[in-house]
Formats: structure tokens, C-alpha cells, sequence
């Protein structure tokens, strides 16, 4: 991991997301897919903590030689703020951070599946997948239209594709779950690889552990530091014996897991969820945008 | 940065730190991976607290980021007392860092073992005691520093029984601060750290739940500064010869200025840290920075240079 101060190169709007490109070759030229950065917040504001960014493409050679881009959604204070942030400034980034997924050595069919920013980094795993020969096979999930990250992008790395959004905007309506046997079935898929909100890995990887397909995802936890101090970002995860579990740090030891030994119940317990969803065909009023 | 390190080299009666600036507990990792913080240049490293057994902790979320803080509750995790003597003590002996052991437990016997195992380990020049660790024996949950006779068993346990100096890490407790302070003195303890984080409660207001699994963590942060300044004020008032580490909100050189004007020996960094891992490094170039134009030789020297009106004896008698 190295410190850089980073000059942005560009920004630009993405549906619901922005994107920052910068200007990092000590961090792009070691980043690999999975590994985020940590930005630092404006020391002139109440928000201390860094920000953490699941890195979306880190260029090594062309033109964008030594750039990075990353995608993030603007509704938090920091967020909004890097929303703000215009070409030529400069961010205190820390990166790359974090363990990558691990690329298959044999099996040749791989199916990416994603729900909202978590395309981000399942993108640039799809296209260093495809640059080692391998089958890609995308399914993108999405709250709405708005919400699915480059869709272009993904049909352009992948052999097959399938979308699904909440409010059928965009492809199928409902969630990547429910085209996820279909498309395994249709894929011939022999490797998963995921990212996105705990509850749709939880039923993932279930899936994936009832049909033993080897998974590996991208989990998303409340992270203080993002370099391994502080203890906060833990999942809990069964020892390689099998003797029992370990709280292992998402920021070091992940964020990229094996889905088979996250202890979801154990996870998911005491974490606050969304409120008790109402019964099927009961009218629905979003108060909240998105 | 040798010269540097003569003329900033502060000694708390006996324990000695080449910086005043010190990592504080719960903010360095594990020893094994520092991360970017560098070890060479900090003035001594607080362990995370140390329990007899690997310790895993609470359960997620474990923070959250409140204005101008950062509210946090891990629950102690730890590798373990033993875990922690055997691969990230030699870590930090080797970067030549003096390390203060943080000792945590849930009964007056764990404190001991946790404090006599380590003992006699080169590199480790202090133990630090945590008293917010839920006290399972008497106080049903509750931490040790919220009754007065639990905190004299406890550090009377370990200051009889360790060849270390033992410091006695206190949270902020308004005007008992003092009467718990003299109780640990009492007690045995050869300095105090103030304060521990602040318990706080964070909520999200959109889903009718707590922002944290605790629900009530630790602040810490800038939010924190003015409570621990008061806190370090007061005890160096009442007791000016026994050594204060002072902690709390510290970010820059002229946070830890305050605290050693307001009595404290040598000051140790947290969520500063966590955000600018050089900190350390900038807050000790800080203080010398302040040494330098102000022409005063030691960080030492500040202490006690505050100018304070006397007090009127109404005030004395809230005390």
C-alpha cells in the first residue's frame, strides 16, 4: 500500500454514480481487482474518517497509463463531497488496499454477478478475466435503471448478460437472485465471483453451496481505517481447520472472501435490516428516493 | 534525528519514551501489520488490550462516524495475551519501539495473569490497565471504573504483583475523576492515561435502529478533546508528581501542546491515526515546531506553564 496525493483527472455522472479518474501509478500499476483505495476527507470539516472505494479500473499501459478510476454513490457527506470535487484537485489516497480475487487456475467458465455500485469492481474483474482467456458471463442488479453501472461496458466484456432492476426499468424486473439458476444453467457456469449488499451474497452464496460451485465475493462492511488498525470492518469467517471461526478484518484480510466459509447467520445476526417488508401485492410508498 | 530525539525524549518517572507522541490502544493493528504508521518514529506504541484468550469481539456494525468523532465499540478484540507475546511483540522490539502492554480481563484474576504474562519480556516498558472491560464478577456487566472498590482490587492486584510500571487508563468521570485517580495512586499505579473514550450512542433515526451492534460505543476524536483537556487538568491539579498520558482528540501538534500545558507527561494519538497515519510523526515535529519558537528546551517544561487564575473557594468545594 502506498500514500499518494492523487490530481483528479476527470469526473463524470454514471446514472446514480459518479466517477473519479485519477492521476496514481504507484497505486494503479499494483492495483488488481477487489483492492480498494482510501481517500481522505477535507481536514476543515466534520467528517474525519476516510472514504473507502472498491477501485473500478487501474490502467498499466496506453494512454491512461497510471490512472484509476472508482465509482461511488453520492448520498453520504463524503460522497457528496468528492461529487463536488472538479478535475485538477488533488485527494490524499491511500491504495491499493485490501486482498484480490483470486483468478482461476483450470475451470473455465465464470459468471460475475453484481447488484448496484458492486459492478464497479466486477468489471475490472471481467475484463482481467477475459484477458486470461477465460469464459465472463455478467448478471447486474440494480434498484432501478439509474442504478446499473455501466451496462454498455458489462455487454462488452461478457459472452451472455442479464439485468434485473427492482422496478423492471431495465431488464428483467426483480432481483439478480431470481435469474441466478437460470443463468448457472444456461452458463454452464464452474466459478462465481460476486459483490454487492449482504443479503443478496447471503442468498448467493447459499445457492452456490447447494449446487458446489466455488464463490468468491466482495463483502461491504462499515470500515473505520481500511488499513488494518482499527478492528471494525470484521466477518466472521470458518478457520481453514474448521476448527471454529475467526472475526477476520474486511480491510486486510478481505474485502474478497470464499462464500463458503463466511459465517452468514453468525454476520447478519445483530446487523440492523431493513424493517419487516410488507406482504405480497401490499401497495408499496418509497418515501425515500431510490 | 538523533539530536531531535535527546531534546524531545520525555521520562515519566522512570519510564522513559523518546517522543512525547505515543500510538494509542486499539489503534495500531495487531503489530503484525502497522499498516503505514511508522514505528521508527513514534514515541512508543499502547497494544491493543491484551485479554488471557483470543477475544473476538462484538458483532457488526462496530462504528460509526458522528460530527467531528468517531464512535466505536470492537468488543477487545484480541489474539490473546499469549498470541500477542509470541508474534507481534517481536515485531515491535525490533522496529526498537518501547511498547506499553494494555491489560484487559472480566475478573481480578484475568487482569493478573493477562499482567504477569507479561512480565519480563524485553521491549515492553509498562503496562497499561483497562478498566472498561464488563466486569463479570460483581458488577454484572457493568466496567470495572464505575465502582471505586473494583478499581483499587483490580490495579492494587496487578500493581502488587508486576515488575512494570503500571498505568491506569480512566474515562472521563467529571468531578470523580480526581477521587478515582487518588484511588489508583492509592492503589499502586505508578501514572495515569487520560481518558478512555467517551460512551456515546449513534442512531439511525430511517431504519428505528442503533447505528451500532452495542449499541453504545466509545467516542473518540476531536469530539472528545475539551472533555479529556478538563479531565487531565484536574488530575494534574490535584496530583502534579504522578505522570499523565493524555489522550483524546489529539490531531495535530498544537492538540498535544494543550495537553502538556495542561499537565499531561507525554500524549498518545488514536483516531488521528487512523485517518493520517503520519500523524505521530507530524504532531511530535509539531510540538518541537512550538518548542522552537517559544524557546523552551523540553517538552517537559511546559507542563505547569499554564497561567490559571487562582481558584475561589466556591469552586474548590465543588471538588
Amino acid at each position: 500500500m502506498r500514500r499518494v496525493r492523487a490530481e483528479i483527472l476527470n469526473t463524470r455522472k454514471l446514472g446514480a454514480y459518479h466517477s473519479l479518474t485519477l492521476v496514481a501509478p504507484e497505486v494503479a500499476e499494483r492495483a488488481r481487482p477487489g483492492q480498494f483505495i482510501s481517500v481522505g476527507m477535507p481536514g476543515d470539516r466534520s467528517f474525519l474518517l476516510r472514504r473507502h472505494f472498491s477501485i473500478h479500473q487501474a490502467s498499466r499501459r496506453g494512454g491512461w497509463a497510471g490512472t484509476l478510476e472508482f465509482a461511488f454513490d453520492p448520498s453520504g457527506v463524503g460522497t457528496a463531497w468528492l461529487a463536488e470535487a472538479r478535475a485538477h484537485q488533488f485527494l490524499d489516497v491511500i491504495g491499493p488496499l485490501g486482498k484480490a480475487f483470486a483468478y482461476p487456475s483450470r475451470l473455465m467458465n465464470c459468471l460475475l454477478v453484481c447488484e448496484g455500485h458492486g459492478a464497479a469492481s466486477i468489471l475490472f474483474l471481467g475484463q482481467e478475466l477475459r484477458s486470461r482467456g477465460r469464459r465472463v458471463d455478467m448478471l447486474i442488479g440494480g434498484e432501478t435503471m439509474e442504478h446499473v453501472f455501466k451496462p454498455i461496458e458489462a455487454k462488452r466484456l461478457s459472452q451472455t448478460m442479464a439485468v434485473a432492476t427492482a422496478d423492471g426499468s431495465m431488464g428483467e424486473r426483480g432481483t439478480v437472485f431470481d435469474l441466478l439458476p437460470e443463468m448457472v444453467e444456461a452458463t454452464g457456469t464452474q466459478v462465481l465471483y460476486a459483490s454487492g449488499g449482504r443479503n443478496t451474497l447471503r442468498r448467493i452464496a447459499e445457492f452456490c453451496t447447494a449446487k458446489k460451485i466455488p464463490a468468491q465475493m466482495a463483502v461491504e462492511e462499515q470500515m473505520g481505517c481500511g488499513m488494518g488498525q482499527c478492528f471494525t470492518c470484521v466477518v466472521p469467517v470458518i478457520r481453514k481447520d474448521g476448527s471454529g471461526y475467526e472475526n477476520l478484518r474486511a480491510c486486510t484480510d478481505g474485502p474478497v472472501f470464499n462464500a463458503a466459509r463466511i459465517v452468514w447467520d453468525q454476520w447478519m445476526g445483530e446487523a440492523p435490516t431493513l424493517l419487516p417488508t410488507p406482504p405480497e401485492g401490499f401497495p408499496v410508498v418509497r418515501s425515500w428516493p431510490g | 534525528m538523533a539530536g531531535v530525539k535527546q531534546q524531545m525524549a520525555v521520562d515519566l518517572n522512570g519510564v522513559a519514551f523518546p517522543l512525547p507522541v505515543l500510538a494509542a490502544s486499539g489503534c495500531l493493528g495487531t503489530g503484525r501489520d502497522p499498516g503505514l504508521v511508522d514505528l521508527h518514529r513514534i514515541g512508543g506504541v499502547v497494544t491493543r488490550s491484551l485479554t488471557l484468550g483470543p477475544t473476538k469481539g462484538s458483532p457488526t456494525p462496530r462504528m460509526a462516524e458522528t460530527a467531528s468523532g468517531f464512535l466505536s465499540w470492537v468488543g477487545l478484540q484480541n489474539p490473546g495475551v499469549e498470541e500477542f507475546t509470541e508474534l507481534d511483540l517481536p515485531r515491535l522490539v525490533k522496529a526498537g519501539t518501547p511498547v506499553v502492554a494494555s491489560v484487559a480481563g472480566t475478573s481480578v484474576e484475568e487482569y493478573l495473569r493477562v499482567a504477569s504474562s507479561l512480565q519480563r519480556h524485553p521491549g515492553i516498558v509498562a503496562l497499561e490497565v483497562y478498566l472498561g472491560a464488563p466486569d463479570d464478577e460483581r458488577g454484572r456487566g457493568e466496567p470495572f471504573s464505575a465502582r471505586l472498590d473494583r478499581v483499587h482490587e483490580v490495579v492494587g492486584a496487578v500493581a502488587r504483583m508486576s515488575h512494570l510500571p503500571v498505568f491506569v487508563k480512566l474515562p472521563a468521570l467529571g468531578t470523580e475523576i480526581v477521587e478515582t485517580a487518588r484511588t489508583c495512586v492509592r492503589a499502586g499505579a505508578h501514572g495515569l492515561t487520560l481518558i478512555d473514550g467517551v460512551p456515546g450512542l449513534a442512531i439511525d433515526a430511517r431504519r428505528l435502529r442503533p447505528r451500532l451492534a452495542s449499541p453504545i460505543g466509545a467516542l473518540s476524536g476531536p469530539a472528545i478533546k475539551p472533555i479529556a483537556l478538563a479531565a487531565v487538568f484536574e488530575v494534574a491539579q490535584a496530583m502534579p508528581e504522578i505522570p499523565i498520558m493524555g489522550v483524546g482528540g489529539i490531531a495535530t501538534g498544537e492538540d498535544a501542546v494543550e495537553f502538556l500545558l495542561a499537565g499531561a507527561w507525554a500524549v498518545q494519538v488514536g483516531t488521528a491515526m487512523l485517518v493520517n497515519p503520519a500523524a505521530p510523526v507530524e504532531i511530535a515535529q509539531g510540538i518541537l515546531r512550538f518548542l522552537k519558537e517559544k524557546g523552551i528546551a523540553a517538552p517537559g517544561d511546559l507542563r505547569g506553564r499554564l497561567r490559571v487564575a487562582p481558584r475561589s473557594p466556591a469552586r474548590e468545594g465543588v471538588l
